[in-house]
């Protein structure tokens, strides 16, 4: 069933006076998985149950070779959907929701059941109660029902949200791997940067029912298009800075960015671009400190504002006491459209 | 899809009611309001219903502890015990406290009625009390109040939606009470219901009947309206507690509570063993005769099949009715409000109404609706439905729209995921819903004493008419019949708890 790319084309959905999703244009190619990555709230899922067929005011076209999927009813427009907390039958065992698919379409494969089991790696499962499975048992076997008949398009609403920090991890992984393996384009909604970054080939920003910008993990990593996205990616501080042979220089100093363009930019801050070192040219004073999994999260006084930074677990400053910190060029984010600083 | 159950209810409910309407309002309104006959009869029927309410909650409350808040053995079996007064046919309670409390009087009416409706309390406020978190309790407890204090302050107050809830319902079905009132009342106790019955037969004052209808639908629209509230705000109650168990060996002064509750289930046996012991093998024998003197123009046997094919026609009807205005109503999500009540006044406006409207408009339709054998299901069936929509909507509704959603995507048309997804996941409710509806149909006796061709009455009728004529041969025959139509009760009542889901409600 995989015919040619996917076009979606001035989509719009309105409840009432609010336009949830507003006038989007996006492509996914074949084979392609593409994120849709924002806050809650910016129309992300609606936008994804538009292509679903889920959203009866959407307007607009959703193009898949010659057919226009926007005119079909939900069931024949062969699009898997995978939610956040599997929606599986709870009347069937685990090989009767992932065989629901090929009866609906009338598929006859016998083997199906048991080739996707073995690709969400739970090979023998077939018989099991749904009920009985964890969170994470439950997501694999919704995404090897919604693969089952071969859907075109393969569309994942915030998979991984209902699961705890440590399998969201390590399912994220196998996912991504699943995804490649199984070759099916894919649209998937997610808040979560490193679920985005890990699953995707492409990223589509979203915000207030627009799509900002899209591009692949590193692309928007690096050059968030506008401020408040350069905020959504975690620039926690965005300042002017002027770039001249790869060296950007700044209020707090000098540091070297062979990738950024010549030229006035703004530049966005992640914590770790500020780093506590001893030998560090820039002196603060600790206001707070956090711990988190692998390193300490530091609130430190900087002269006249107050600025984010890390310190290993090792050498972390107690609050109140003096710090030395150091630029990590990793930390930096090229704050605009991209275009325009491709021109300077 | 909204269609098909509006036009029936319109042309088998709504057109019947308003030209009793219209009968009434031309005729005798004003002379019926005016008449002191009227106000007294008023009175009584709101003050036995009342009391009758009173009873129902007293003796509920007690059940609906045991059975959600105690882990103790023959659960299943006090449930049973619980459910089967409210399934078992009118005169079969009433001849059962005719029995008892052989003066009669206002109290056999207010103990029967309340007998009926013990099981909408424990059912209904026990449902809410085992989904209420017990640590609400624990909490006050901890904080120094004594068992019953926490119970009064805490637990009591979180059950008022419920208790409110149950109440309008049995103070709606104990006002329209048709055949306790008429068996143990007699000539001498009347309420609205079986005045509006003797006028309509005895008397054949129709004009006088139609007005009686016309107050009686005013109180009940105004006790349904009252009922949707609270079941609202009882379902918003519900909707915020997880469901956990709560259930536990009672402690302490808790036993006290259980004693009473075993002790109100025997009182609710006491109606049903004392009938059974005063059944007798020459009765069932009579059965198969038509009584002293011929009583009956058919033979019991023959009185019983018609109860059963009756009863099958109008099970089917209300389930093709109740199945498709639960859709309906669960595709109209929030201004569903409105017609849900709409569905609901069949429940509520007595079946006699109906039963006497059929008798004033059903000439003015083509064919002869009158004389056909379909006449009686049909009125069943109206009295039924709203019944199997209050079962089996709350199931539907509880059914995750992401799973139809997910059918939907994976190829599933319309009709495919109701056929998939729907019907099984709410299969249980359906059997439990047309058991429910089989049970009330074959013990329906308001509108059906109406209808009824004398030629072809239902087991019920062949009882009302058995015992309102002398002769030992006939008392006998009653009590065999009322039996018979018991056990077929209890044996649903047990499929019905068998089947039961968590979610339903009456």
């Amino acid at each position: 069933m995989r015919i040619g790319n996917l076009a979606i084309r001035k989509l719009t959905v309105r409840f009432g006076s609010l336009t949830a999703v507003d006038d989007v244009d996006l492509d996914i190619g074949n084979g392609e998985v593409v994120a849709l990555l924002g806050p809650s709230g910016c129309g992300k899922s609606t936008l994804l149950r538009a292509v679903a067929g889920l959203e009866p005011q959407a307007e607009g076209t959703v193009r898949r070779g010659d057919e226009d999927l926007a005119r079909m009813p939900v069931h024949k427009r062969g699009v898997g959907l995978v939610f956040q907390d599997g929606q599986l039958f709870p009347h069937r065992d685990v090989a009767g929701n992932i065989r629901f698919g090929l009866r609906m379409h009338k598929i006859n494969d016998p083997g199906r059941v048991d080739e996707l089991l073995d690709l969400v790696g739970l090979s023998g499962y077939q018989r099991r109660k749904v009920t009985e499975l964890s969170g994470g048992e439950q997501q694999r076997v919704a995404l090897a029902r919604a693969l089952a008949p071969r859907p075109g398009l393969l569309l994942l609403d915030e998979p991984l949200s209902a699961l705890d920090r440590a399998l969201r991890e390590q399912l994220a992984l196998d996912l991504a791997r699943m995804l490649r393996k199984a070759g099916t384009s894919a649209l998937v909604v997610t808040h979560d940067h490193d679920e985005a970054f890990t699953l995707a080939d492409r990223v589509a920003l979203m915000r207030e029912g627009r799509i900002v910008q899209t591009g692949t993990a590193e692309e928007v990593w690096r050059h968030p298009i506008d401020e408040p996205t350069a905020t959504f990616l975690g620039c926690g501080l965005i300042l002017d800075a002027r770039i001249i042979g790869g060296t950007a220089r700044f209020d707090l100093g000098d540091v070297h960015l062979p990738w950024a363009p010549e030229g006035t930019h703004k530049i966005g801050l992640r914590p770790h671009a500020l780093v506590a070192d001893p030998d560090g040219p820039l002196q603060g004073e600790v206001s707070g400190r956090v711990h988190r999994r692998d390193h300490v999260r530091l609130l430190v006084k900087l002269e006249h504002r107050e600025v984010d930074a890390v310190a290993t677990i090792a050498d972390a400053p107690e609050p109140g006491h003096p710090v030395r910190l150091r630029l990590d060029p990793d930390g930096f984010a090229l704050v605009g459209p991209r275009e325009r600083l491709s021109v300077f | 899809m909204a269609l098909v159950p509006l036009g029936f209810l319109t042309l088998f409910f709504a057109w019947p009611v308003v030209a009793i309407v219209g009968l009434g309002a031309r005729a005798a309104m004003l002379d019926t309001l005016a008449s002191s006959d009227t106000w007294q009869l008023v009175g009584f029927t709101l003050g036995q219903a009342a009391a009758s309410t009173v009873v129902a909650i007293a003796a509920g409350m007690p059940l609906a502890f045991l059975l959600a808040r105690c882990k103790l053995p023959g659960r299943g079996l006090v449930q049973a015990i619980v459910l089967v007064p409210f399934v078992l046919p009118a005169v079969v309670v009433g001849l059962a406290f005719r029995g008892l409390m052989p003066d009669g009087g206002v109290w056999s009416i207010i103990l029967a009625n309340a007998f009926f409706n013990v099981a909408v309390v424990a059912r209904t406020v026990g449902g809410l009390w085992a989904n209420t978190d017990r640590r609400a309790e624990d909490a006050a407890r901890a904080l120094g109040a004594s068992r019953l204090r926490a119970f009064t302050a805490v637990t009591l107050p979180a059950l008022t939606p419920a208790i409110g809830s149950a109440a309008a319902v049995v103070f709606l079905f104990c006002s329209t009470s048709f055949g306790v009132v008429l068996i143990l009342g007699g000539a001498e106790y009347r309420t609205l219901e079986t005045e509006i019955y003797l006028r309509t037969v005895q008397l054949f004052d129709l004009p006088g009947a139609a007005a009686l209808s016309i107050l009686q639908l005013a109180a009940v629209v105004a006790a349904l309206v009252i009922g949707a509230v609270a079941r609202k705000r009882r379902q918003a109650a519900l909707k915020l507690r997880g469901r956990q168990e709560t259930a536990r060996r009672p402690v302490g002064g808790e036993w006290v509570v259980v004693g009473i509750a075993y002790g109100v289930l025997v009182l609710l046996l006491t109606p049903i063993v004392s009938l059974v012991s005063q059944s007798s093998v020459e009765g069932f024998r009579a059965l198969s005769g038509t009584g002293h003197d011929n009583s009956l123009e058919v033979t019991g046997l023959r009185a019983a099949m018609n109860s059963l094919s009756t009863a099958t026609d109008a099970t089917v009807l209300a389930l093709i009715l109740g199945v498709l205005s639960s859709i309906a109503l669960m595709r109209l999500g929030r201004s569903a409000e409105l017609v849900d009540v709409a569905m609901m006044l069949p429940l509520g406006v007595s079946a006699v109404t109906v039963g006497f409207g059929y008798l004033i408009t059903l000439d003015a339709l083509p064919g002869d609706l009158r004389t056909s054998p379909l006449l009686v299901p049909l009125a069943q069936a109206i009295v039924v439905t709203p019944l199997i929509i209050r079962i089996l909507l709350p199931v539907l509704r509880s059914i995750d729209d992401r799973l139809r959603q997910a059918a939907g995507t994976l190829g599933a048309s319309p009709l495919r995921v109701w056929l998939e997804v729907d019907l099984p996941l709410a299969g249980r409710s359906l059997v439990t819903a047309a058991a429910f509806g089989y049970v009330v149909a074959l013990g329906e006796f308001g509108a059906t004493s109406f209808l009824a061709r004398p030629d072809a009455p239902t087991l019920p009728i062949a009882i009302g008419r058995l015992i309102s004529r002398p002769g030992e041969l006939n008392t006998q025959m009653a009590y065999a019949a009322c039996t018979l139509l018991m056990v077929v009760t209890i044996a649903v009542a047990v499929l019905i708890e068998r089947f039961r889901t968590t979610v339903e409600e009456f």
